[in-house]
């Protein structure tokens, strides 16, 4: 037995004395999922530039990313919605809310015979996943788009199962479509839905879609665009349909980049203006605003001015769109408040 | 738990010579001992650790929603309104139709490659069978989403619909993912395990038993329905309580095809949730403490619930083993 406790002491030892000895800024951050790919991009090229500098980005899911933050388990965080004032109440040190790239939700459907982009209203998609629309023929949806015929059949209403920020975009923007959805639903990272199947991910969502005739799915635009599957127009503030793309996501930070609050935590969807695509949304680093290790500090500050300048050049080749320029001003500003 | 038996205690004093490897033998004996011990009650320490955790992380949950957490049917985690009745059912009936599936079908396929199939064959199949339990969940829900999901929607829905259409259990739409679909790939991954443990099980009961019945004049399917089955039924209700087990705690296959809405429905067309299911889907992002608590408890939940189930099965070994079959 004594040993055995030998043993185990010193293979503990061993492991504290290696960890401490490293030599380089070894940063540990969790979060969401969604801007994963980017993340690991940058985290990767900002380490060939700098070798002694490493993170490590953890992909478990927004809430666990404010949860590993608030408990003191990494170093940053990472959302694709913003923090509650509940949950801000928690901390023991001031979060600050940097956006980072931009990701849009686009609806896709599978109807037998109809081929083109279908518009939707804001009416029509409040009330279909509401299941007050619920025939394909209906008027609020037949005349957004005159010259294609539309079934009588049921509507399959499809989401996410899982907890994602694709459905806190989502129902964010749905709460701010109809008030019914507001009072009876609201926004979060998963709701209790009036109607419809559930698929795990985007995959999951996109696979029932395309095997349930009659359905309609939610996913990540970057997920459709890579893809190649078909989404539909949705009509934004100004009521013109808008088919999502970069620019139109881009549009839509800057046209509610005026109205961007001090501490950046704000919603995009149904933004103004014509170009403005209405189901976008920033996604968020979350950083503690006192760093009491120099070191990291300094590492964090550099990062995020890298990111702010260098880094949103990789964002289109993955399919994210980039910070509008007013924000980035904002944010480099901000980079001081990290004490 | 494991009482010290050291029967070399009690052996006379050995020759000087002898001593020291006596000595030894007991050090080794003593070694040995503490060993399996520690790893006996590893068992018992996790096992409780596990209960533990459940129980203090659940705690908001609990006391905010008390019993009434069992009943509650809304599962809202924007008003924070959280019950596990919709879970609770989602779990059992995906386990009964699965169990109602494999068992007829395990048993049968058991009884043919233990008693009536050739033993080269059937070694073969059971080489096939223990391959079959060891692919992973994540497999049989691609196989459940890209096979049985069409099928049930394009035939099996519409013949069930057709015939058994008056009974409540097949109304409403078919949408290809429910209670059915679900139960219908936990039975196929259920299976093997029902097998495999049945057929060598069977194959342990002796040869007198079925000389004996066949000299009494019993055809072959008498001597194996009547004298063997019965024999081995205690080992097969092991394999089915093993299959039940694996049914009430799969996740991954059966958050693909159940369709993951938190309703109560009769038609088992309808989509569904399981307790496994909703953790996984959820717990990665679920934020505020009340919401994380309510998952939590969930766990507990079923974990109660495969506590109960398992006593139940013992129960129901000793019952029967009472009735006769096997002697003990």
């Amino acid at each position: 037995m004594k040993k055995v406790v030998l043993m185990a002491s010193l293979v503990l030892g061993l492991a504290a004395i290696s960890g401490a000895q490293s030599g380089t800024a070894l940063l540990n951050a969790a979060g969401a999922t969604f801007p994963y790919p980017i993340y690991s991009k940058w985290f990767d090229v900002y380490h060939n530039a700098h070798p002694n500098v490493q993170i490590n980005y953890q992909s478990i899911g927004s809430g666990g990313g404010i949860r590993q933050l608030l408990a003191g388990t990494v170093d940053f965080g990472a959302s694709d919605g913003p923090m509650t004032d509940e949950q801000l109440a928690q901390s023991k040190v001031k979060i600050l809310h940097f956006p980072t790239v931009l990701g849009a939700v686009v609806p896709t459907y599978n109807i037998a015979g109809v081929t083109g982009d279908l518009n939707f209203t804001q009416k029509a998609l409040a009330g279909i996943y509401l299941g007050q629309i619920t025939k394909w023929n209906d008027p609020e949806i037949a005349k957004a788009n005159p010259g294609i015929k539309l079934p009588g059949e049921d509507i399959v209403v499809i989401h996410r199962s899982d907890g994602s920020g694709t459905s806190y975009i989502f129902t964010d923007f749905l709460a701010k479509a109809s008030s019914d959805w507001k009072s009876k639903v609201g926004t979060n990272t998963s709701v209790n839905w009036p109607v419809g199947l559930g698929g795990k991910g985007n995959e999951g969502v996109s696979g029932l879609v395309k095997q349930t005739p009659d359905s309609i799915g939610y996913i990540e635009l970057i997920y459709a665009v890579q893809n190649n599957i078909p989404y539909g127009k949705v009509q934004n503030a100004v009521g013109k349909f808008v088919k999502a793309d970069l620019a139109g996501v881009t549009a839509a930070a800057a046209g509610s980049a005026k109205d961007m609050p001090d501490d950046f935590r704000v919603s995009i969807t149904n933004a103004p203006g014509a170009t403005a695509y209405p189901i976008s949304s920033f996604t968020w680093l979350l950083i503690p605003a006192q760093i009491p290790d120099a070191v990291k500090k300094a590492v964090i500050k550099d990062f995020l001015k890298w990111m702010l300048v260098d880094g949103q050049n990789y964002n289109e080749g993955l399919s994210y769109a980039k910070l509008p320029k007013p924000v980035i001003a904002k944010e480099t500003k901000a980079i001081d408040l990290i004490q | 738990m494991v009482t010290s038996a050291t029967p070399i205690d009690n052996a006379a004093a050995p020759p000087a010579g002898l001593r020291t490897f006596v000595q030894r033998l007991r050090d080794g004996d003593q070694i040995a001992h503490i060993i399996t011990l520690v790893f006996a009650a590893t068992i018992l320490l996790i096992t409780s650790l596990l209960v533990y955790e459940l129980w203090i992380n659940s705690g908001l949950s609990r006391s905010k929603f008390g019993l009434m957490f069992f009943w509650t049917r809304v599962w809202d985690p924007v008003s924070g309104d959280f019950g596990a009745a919709p879970f609770i059912y989602g779990t059992l009936v995906t386990a009964v139709v699965s169990l109602a599936i494999a068992v007829p079908l395990g048993l049968a396929a058991a009884i043919f490659l233990a008693e009536l199939a050739p033993r080269r064959l059937s070694d073969g199949i059971a080489f096939l069978i223990d391959l079959l339990a060891a692919v992973p969940s994540v497999i049989y829900g691609l196989l459940g989403i890209f096979i049985v999901v069409p099928l049930m929607r394009t035939v099996v829905g519409p013949a069930l619909k057709s015939t058994l259409g008056f009974l409540p259990l097949f109304k409403g739409p078919n949408y290809g993912v429910g209670f059915l679909t679900a139960g219908i790939v936990l039975a196929i991954m259920v299976v093997p395990f029902i097998i495999s443990v049945s057929r060598e099980v069977l194959l342990t009961v002796p040869r007198e038993q079925r000389e004996a019945a066949l000299g009494l004049g019993a055809t072959r399917w008498e001597a194996t329905w009547k004298v063997v089955v019965p024999w081995a039924r205690t080992g097969i209700m092991g394999s089915v309580f093993l299959a039940l087990a694996r049914a009430l705690g799969e996740t991954m296959a059966v958050t693909m095809v159940i369709g993951n809405d938190p309703k109560i429905a009769t038609s088992l067309f309808a989509p569904g949730y399981t307790i496994a299911a909703v953790i996984a889907n959820e717990f990665t992002e679920a934020t505020g403490n009340l919401y994380l608590s309510a998952l939590i408890e969930l766990g507990l939940v079923l974990f109660l619930m495969t506590f109960i189930l398992n006593g139940l099965a013992r129960l129901l070994i000793v019952a029967t083993e009472r009735g006769g079959g096997r002697p003990s």
